[in-house]
């Protein structure tokens, strides 16, 4: 009961740290994790803004996980700080545990209870009465659909409804902050989209989140802001916008048909774009910055009487960036 | 208040899972009854003879494996992701073990009416009061409780859930067998005889006869009381340091 009241006083703090703008939800600075001697987080900083989805992105063994460990108190780093809506983890452990909630990697939900008894034992650990706990246990289960197999033992749920459990199990005290080690791993194609919507509702209402991934769909799908992690660096920052521009923009190829008039095609795109115009046969490519500079260019081929064939624009992907970016572990 | 929660989410799990429940009942009886009526006859001239050696003998020995349930168990906790989840709490984290530890208790109270139980209905009938009973139970309960702390170390320490399985199916093997809980000591040869005398089981099992046997407290029992105090002095603090670490 106390708890409770003390929780509630939290999250207040937590909102008004909010309504201040000043406080960041998170404030990572030179985090370093060495295990023996081989340095899996190695001087990582970055910071969160209340309501953003922040994303880690990065192959097997980037350090995702130990830098979401560290960030959640689960392990102590050997360098760095962290802080938490402004309150320190170390000194202020306790306070800044109370407002976020953790969905790890691997399933952190009890194997040898229920649904409904999980989501009872959490809520009363943290700190509800036994009343509040329980309708806060039947609304959440009804939120994520686990209803009708709420007191079934978990060892008959599917990798989906133990994924949904465990975020529904740190939703309990309704976190300012979530962080979530690559939810949707593992999942069907259809429970992973469901885990999307659930995740877009969090940050509708309010929350923000931050998610680990190895999917590059998903981080451009969910995140407004990535970090692209490898070898336990930070390699690059930035909007998934800004990523992919990186990478060299807005690929436009095309074809022009007549042997004659490549000559004039290549002079007149040099013109219009500041990079270079690749040459294959009759092929032409260049790379965009902005998906703008197509009308123009495709304006002046018209007015130049240069027809053309097989036009393609494509889009950079976050895979660009991936392959660019990181080598991997192996 | 969260202690109380976790005592109640290791019952849970128990509920849930009643093998857990194997090593506190079906273990007392199943040892009662094979060794009452296959030993009784070779080594006290009877079952009902054999039965007021026999009963202390197996309560120690069903309290040695009910506790040393509790290593395997906290080590399974924390290799499951759901560690994780209650060291992200807002609450004091010693409270899993905490739990974990105050859960033991109520098995080890299952134990000692299970053992007891048995050893009635096959014609044990003590002389002393009933009083004198609950003496011994508790003396067992807290001998069970002391050696969880030891065990939950183990299970702090140790890599697998497996290796502190075995270490202590051997340990409870090795101290209810090379002590008097089945045997009189007199039968035994030499070396057994110095090993047993080694064995604290072997003071417990004594203690509990004395106070079964005489109706009164006992300089012996005096000193397994404490031994058990000492246990759980020495073990408490170097265990919550082991889980500190973890
Ligand atoms: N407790 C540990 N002891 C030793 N090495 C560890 C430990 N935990 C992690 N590592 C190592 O640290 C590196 C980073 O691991 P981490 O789990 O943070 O990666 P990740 O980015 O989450 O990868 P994944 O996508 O596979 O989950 C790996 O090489 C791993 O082997
Ligand atoms: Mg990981």
């Amino acid at each position: 009961m106390i708890y409770f009241v003390q929780g509630d006083l939290i999250k207040n703090k937590a909102q008004e740290g909010i309504a201040m703008t000043t406080v960041k939800a998170i404030e990572v600075s030179h985090l370093t994790k060495k295990f023996g001697n081989k340095t899996v987080v190695d001087d990582i900083s970055f910071e969160v803004q209340p309501g953003e989805v922040f994303g880690l992105l990065g192959p097997n063994g980037a350090g995702k996980t130990t830098t979401l460990r560290m960030i959640t108190t689960l392990l102590k780093a050997d360098a760095g700080q962290v802080k938490i809506f402004g309150h320190d983890t170390v000194k202020e452990g306790r306070l800044a545990r109370s407002m976020f909630g953790l969905t790890g990697q691997y399933a952190s939900v009890d194997e040898g209870l229920s649904a409904r008894q999980n989501l009872m034992i959490f809520a009363r650990l943290n700190g509800l009465s036994r009343q509040a706990a329980k309708q806060r246990t039947t609304e959440l289960l009804t939120e994520f659909s686990l209803e009708h197999s709420a007191d079934k033992a978990l060892k008959n749920f599917s990798g989906g409804m133990r994924r949904r459990l465990d975020l529904a199990v740190s939703l309990i005290t309704r976190p300012a902050l979530i962080f979530l080690d690559e939810p949707t791993t593992g999942l069907d194609p259809r429970t992973r989209t469901q885990m999307w919507t659930t995740i877009r509702q969090l940050v509708q209402q309010g929350s923000t989140v931050v998610l680990t991934t190895q999917y590059l769909d998903e981080a451009d799908a969910l995140a407004d802001r990535l970090a692209v992690i490898d070898h336990g660096k930070v390699v690059k920052m930035g909007t998934p916008a800004e990523l992919k521009q990186q990478v060299g923009g807005t690929k436009l190829a095309f074809t022009v048909n007549e042997q004659t008039e490549v000559a004039a095609a290549v002079k007149l795109l040099a013109a219009q774009v500041s990079g270079a115009v690749q040459q294959t046969g009759q092929q032409l490519r260049v790379s965009l910055k902005q998906l703008a500079q197509l009308t123009p260019i495709l304006t002046a081929l018209t007015q130049a009487k240069i027809t053309i064939s097989q036009l393609s624009v494509q889009e950079p992907s976050l895979d660009d960036v991936f392959m660019a970016l990181t080598v991997g572990k192996n | 208040m969260n202690t109380a929660t976790m005592a109640y989410r290791n019952l849970l799990k128990t509920v849930h899972n009643p093998d857990q429940f194997m090593d506190v009942i079906v273990q007392p009886v199943m040892f009662m009854l094979m060794f009452g009526y296959l030993f009784g006859g070779a080594i006290a001239g009877g079952v009902h003879a054999y039965l007021p050696t026999i009963v202390p003998g197996i309560l120690i020995q069903t309290m040695l494996s009910a506790s040393s349930g509790s290593g395997s168990q906290i080590r399974e906790d924390l290799d499951s992701g759901v560690f994780d989840r209650f060291k992200s709490l807002p609450m004091a984290h010693i409270a899993p073990l905490a739990g974990q530890l105050f859960g033991d208790i109520l098995r080890l109270i299952i134990a000692t009416i299970t053992s007891l139980t048995t050893g009635y209905l096959m014609g044990w009938r003590p002389t002393v009061g009933f009083g004198w009973i609950i003496v011994i139970g508790l003396l067992a309960i807290l001998t069970g409780w002391a050696l969880s702390w030891l065990f939950a170390l183990v299970g702090l320490l140790a890599k697998s859930a497996g290796a502190v399985q075995s270490f202590s199916l051997i340990t409870m093997l090795v101290l209810s067998f090379m002590s008097n809980a089945f045997v009189p000591l007199k039968s035994l040869t030499k070396p057994l005889q110095v090993i047993a005398h080694l064995n604290p089981v072997t003071y417990v099992i004594t203690a509990i006869r004395q106070i079964l046997a005489t109706g009164s407290w006992t300089h012996e029992a005096l000193l397994v009381l404490g031994f058990d105090i000492l246990i759980v002095a020495i073990f408490a603090p170097l265990t919550v340091w082991a889980y500190d670490r973890n």
